[in-house]
């Protein structure tokens, strides 16, 4: 298959990023465009997590869907009034034709969520599913139980690609997204370690890419960026130290993640949470989708919308505050959006206990104006900074 | 007996029973707390009260506490302290006014509510298991999240038998001898499968009662209003499913609707239109919110309401009680996924139900409150009225804050919506002509 996304290539740092940049915004998502017109198909499936190592063995494109700053033209009337705005955005894409599927495959990680497929499933031409990630991970049944569905799911990603799946395939995919787990964590230690060297927001895009491109891209991308910015000579400032929580599914505006790297350094975030979700290397030998399954229970991150006796909120929170040593915390949700306006009240209770200072802001994608929260937020900074 | 007296001792006992059961329900939850006895905190889409009685937890339903709270009118006395204690204004008010009848220590328009001992929550709403994880946090008892897989799009469905209905059913057994193990060491009883039998049987009879009771309906004129009557044995079915009080009251409302289908005697007004109800009831102004429709004649004469939050004891599914456990996942699995299906999935059923029930018109109501029920309404709305050529009302408020529930408006909206079907009404008869 073509490639999809090759502006990248052979040009220097900042051009690299600015064409990164301008392709996690461009809402009319041309990568996708390029992988249909060259015959491939293409899975759709809505935030959090989705194993895509199944789709990739496939030979389809899996496409990230988490909504864009767009006018819901289309599906506003297919929505009542109180809700996020993801959840409009992401089928104003289907409805609009701004991005052709032949598959959406979504998880009922929230009460808007899970009716996503059935809305899209009344207006679309192509399938349609619910992928059932166990919501119970503490019991002993849930490894067989996710093993036997993703099982399921290779059965529907095979009528897609019009072929089988075999476990040949998936273990190539596993390495595949085992070099771009090693890839990514090799971002997120550089802007654990030196983050004047990546803003938030150029690890945002370079992290974004991955859920528009073919992973193999994504890899040869991060190869190329990585040794460029570990030997950038960006001067270190006077910036306090911060963790983002907030951006598990709904992303705050590519604007909003700029105006806080101008004050702040990003040590640490939950930004497209589930293209880093599994945090080790997923096993090739032996059974691949039972290797995924495993990983998915046993070596993943964290999320408001996942349940698990092992990851209590405000623990989380802390031990990713501890490992990133920050100084503060920027906690947002999107508005109206259940789980993370939930998690708030967790959040904000655990760091008032150790006595961590923190920013709480709600935000939309589709918001353009800045100005006042930035403020607010200079605010929040020079009190940390002359306390 | 006389029809006159058979209309005295049968007519309208339904309503008052379960309005008697409520009482002594809550006064049981009121001793309780007086004595200190953990209770069992769960939810009305899969509250395995079967179950758990056989562990003899007091069970106590917090969406009903809630929604009790509002039908009271005190309910934005709850939700304002919830949400000074943190929680946003854009959340489930059922989970605030939790919040704060917790905070409160377990004060409660109704009694007191007893602290929870454990708590479990199905996945059938999201917002079930946020809701636990705060409880996690206030007592530090164990939340037992038990996953049932629902349908894996529209008309995929797993018929029970098939390999994919294994695997899922096989899955929720598992949970449910987990779970067992977890009441167990958190009771300090045994398990005693015969007690779960007996519990398994009053609850056979009240789902097979539950689906008559439904089933009579169709009747012309209605028997019951699917609203204001529906909700009463709605919390019949939830609160007392497999106590024998449950099945008793059961078998006389199905007595009692019998009786009423066969003597053509309808509700408490004239019926002029028959309706359906789509979505969760305005209990902040529960009464008006029902005259607004019964003023015109108009009687809801089914609800999806009636099938999500019975938890799918709406398919009268019967229990095998001489494999308990392996039949307890199989109905826990089936009715759990068709009160998803209910919500998500609900063109088709409600396509026959215009049908069946001969039904005039469809009222919509999505809340602000519950995304789970509401989101996918103007949809399904759409998608409905591309099926059937029937008239419907879309009207936004809440089930529980009255700050989103505008009377005025809203009554505009319905009076319209009523003058449209007589207008509809004249004009087909006029055609006929």
């Amino acid at each position: 298959m073509a490639t999809v996304f090759p502006e990248w290539q052979g040009q220097p740092l900042e051009e690299i990023l600015y064409r990164c940049r301008a392709l996690v915004e461009d809402a009319d998502f041309p990568t996708v465009q390029r992988w249909r017109e060259a015959g491939g198909k293409v899975v759709g499936h809505f935030q959090v997590y989705f194993p895509e190592e199944i789709a990739e063995a496939g030979g389809l494109l899996s496409f990230k869907v988490r909504g864009a700053p767009v006018e819901t033209v289309h599906a506003d009337s297919h929505f009542g009034s109180y809700l996020c705005s993801i959840i409009k955005t992401s089928l104003e894409l289907a409805l609009s034709g701004r991005v052709g599927l032949d598959l959406f495959v979504t998880h009922p990680i929230c009460d808007a969520a899970r009716n996503l497929a059935g809305v899209w499933g009344r207006n679309v031409p192509y399938p349609c599913r619910i992928l059932y990630l166990p919501q119970n991970p503490n019991s002993a049944a849930a490894a067989r139980y996710l093993r036997d569905e993703y099982n399921r799911l290779r059965g529907v990603l095979e009528e897609i690609a019009g072929r089988p799946i075999t476990d040949a395939d998936l273990r190539r995919a596993i390495g595949v997204f085992n070099e771009n787990r090693a890839l990514l964590r090799r971002l997120y230690a550089l802007k654990r370690e030196r983050p004047w060297l990546i803003p938030a927001d150029e690890a945002y895009v370079l992290l974004a890419v991955g859920g528009l491109v073919p992973r193999t891209e994504h890899n040869a991308l991060l190869r190329a960026v990585l040794p460029l910015l570990e030997t950038r000579s960006t001067p270190k400032q006077d910036k306090i130290r911060v963790i983002l929580e907030g951006g598990f599914c709904e992303q705050p505006p590519l604007d909003l993640i700029s105006a806080i790297a101008r004050s702040c350094y990003v040590v640490d975030d939950d930004l497209l949470i589930g293209l880093r979700w599994l945090v080790a290397d997923v096993p090739q030998e032996g059974d691949p989708l039972g290797n995924l399954a495993t990983a998915y229970l046993e070596h993943s991150a964290h999320s408001p919308v996942q349940h698990d006796l092992r990851k209590p909120k405000e623990r989380m929170l802390l031990e990713r505050l501890d490992q990133a040593g920050a100084q503060a915390a920027i906690l947002m949700s999107a508005k109206m959006c259940e789980p993370g306006l939930e998690e708030l009240v967790v959040h904000t209770r655990a760091l008032d206990q150790r006595g961590v200072r923190y920013f709480v802001s709600e935000f939309e994608e589709n918001m353009t104006s800045f100005d006042q929260l930035e403020i607010q937020l200079e605010t929040f900074v020079e009190n940390l900074l002359f306390d | 007996m006389t029809d006159t007296a058979q209309v005295a001792g049968i007519v309208g006992r339904g309503n008052e029973a379960g309005a008697r059961l409520f009482r002594e329900w809550f006064q049981q939850l009121s001793a309780a707390a007086e004595e200190g006895r953990g209770a069992a905190y769960v939810f009305v889409m899969g509250s395995l009260a079967e179950l758990l009685r056989v562990f003899d937890f007091p069970i106590v339903f917090p969406e009903i506490n809630s929604l009790q709270a509002a039908v009271r009118r005190v309910a934005h006395e709850y939700l304002n302290e919830a949400e000074n204690y943190g929680y946003s204004p854009d959340i489930c008010g059922y989970v605030k006014a939790d919040v704060a009848v917790q905070l409160r220590g377990g004060t409660h328009p109704m009694g007191k509510i007893p602290k929870p001992a454990l708590a479990v929550a199905t996945n059938a709403c999201n917002t079930y298991i946020k809701w636990g994880e705060i409880w996690e946090r206030m007592y530090g008892i164990p939340l037992f999240t038990l996953d049932v897989p629902g349908s894996r799009g529209a008309g995929l469905a797993s018929p029970p038998g098939s390999a994919d209905f294994e695997q899922d059913r096989r899955y929720v057994e598992a949970q449910l001898r987990e779970l067992i193990t977890l009441c167990e060491r958190v009771s300090g009883r045994p398990f005693d499968i015969d007690r779960l039998r007996e519990h398994m049987g009053h609850a056979n009879t009240l789902s097979a009662g539950w689906r008559r009771v439904l089933e009579l309906n169709r009747s012309r004129p209605a028997v019951f209003n699917a609203l204001s009557d529906g909700t009463i044995y709605l919390g019949v079915a939830n609160g007392f499913r497999g106590a024998p009080e449950g099945a008793a009251f059961f078998r006389d409302l199905v007595e009692e609707m019998t009786y009423k289908a066969e003597h053509g005697i309808g509700t408490a007004i004239a019926e002029q239109w028959r309706l359906l109800f789509v979505g969760v009831p305005c209990y902040p102004i529960f009464r008006r919110f029902s005259e607004l429709f019964t003023d015109w004649g108009g009687v809801f004469v089914h609800s999806t309401y009636l099938w999500f939050a019975s938890g799918g004891a709406n398919l009268g599914f019967t229990y095998d009680l001489t494999r308990p456990l392996e039949s307890l996942a199989e109905g826990v699995l089936l009715g759990v996924r068709d009160a998803m299906d209910s919500m998500f999935f609900q063109t088709p059923a409600l396509a026959e139900m215009i049908d069946t029930h001969r039904a005039d018109g469809v009222v919509y109501h999505p809340i602000k409150s519950c995304r789970t029920v509401s989101t996918g309404l103007a949809d399904t709305r759409r998608a409905l009225m591309a099926l059937r050529d029937v008239p419907s009302l879309f009207v936004e408020s809440d089930m529980m804050d009255r700050r989103v529930v505008s009377e005025a408006q809203m009554k505009n909206r319905i009076d319209a919506f009523f003058e449209g079907l007589a207008t509809r009404r004249h004009q087909g008869a006029a055609a006929a002509l």
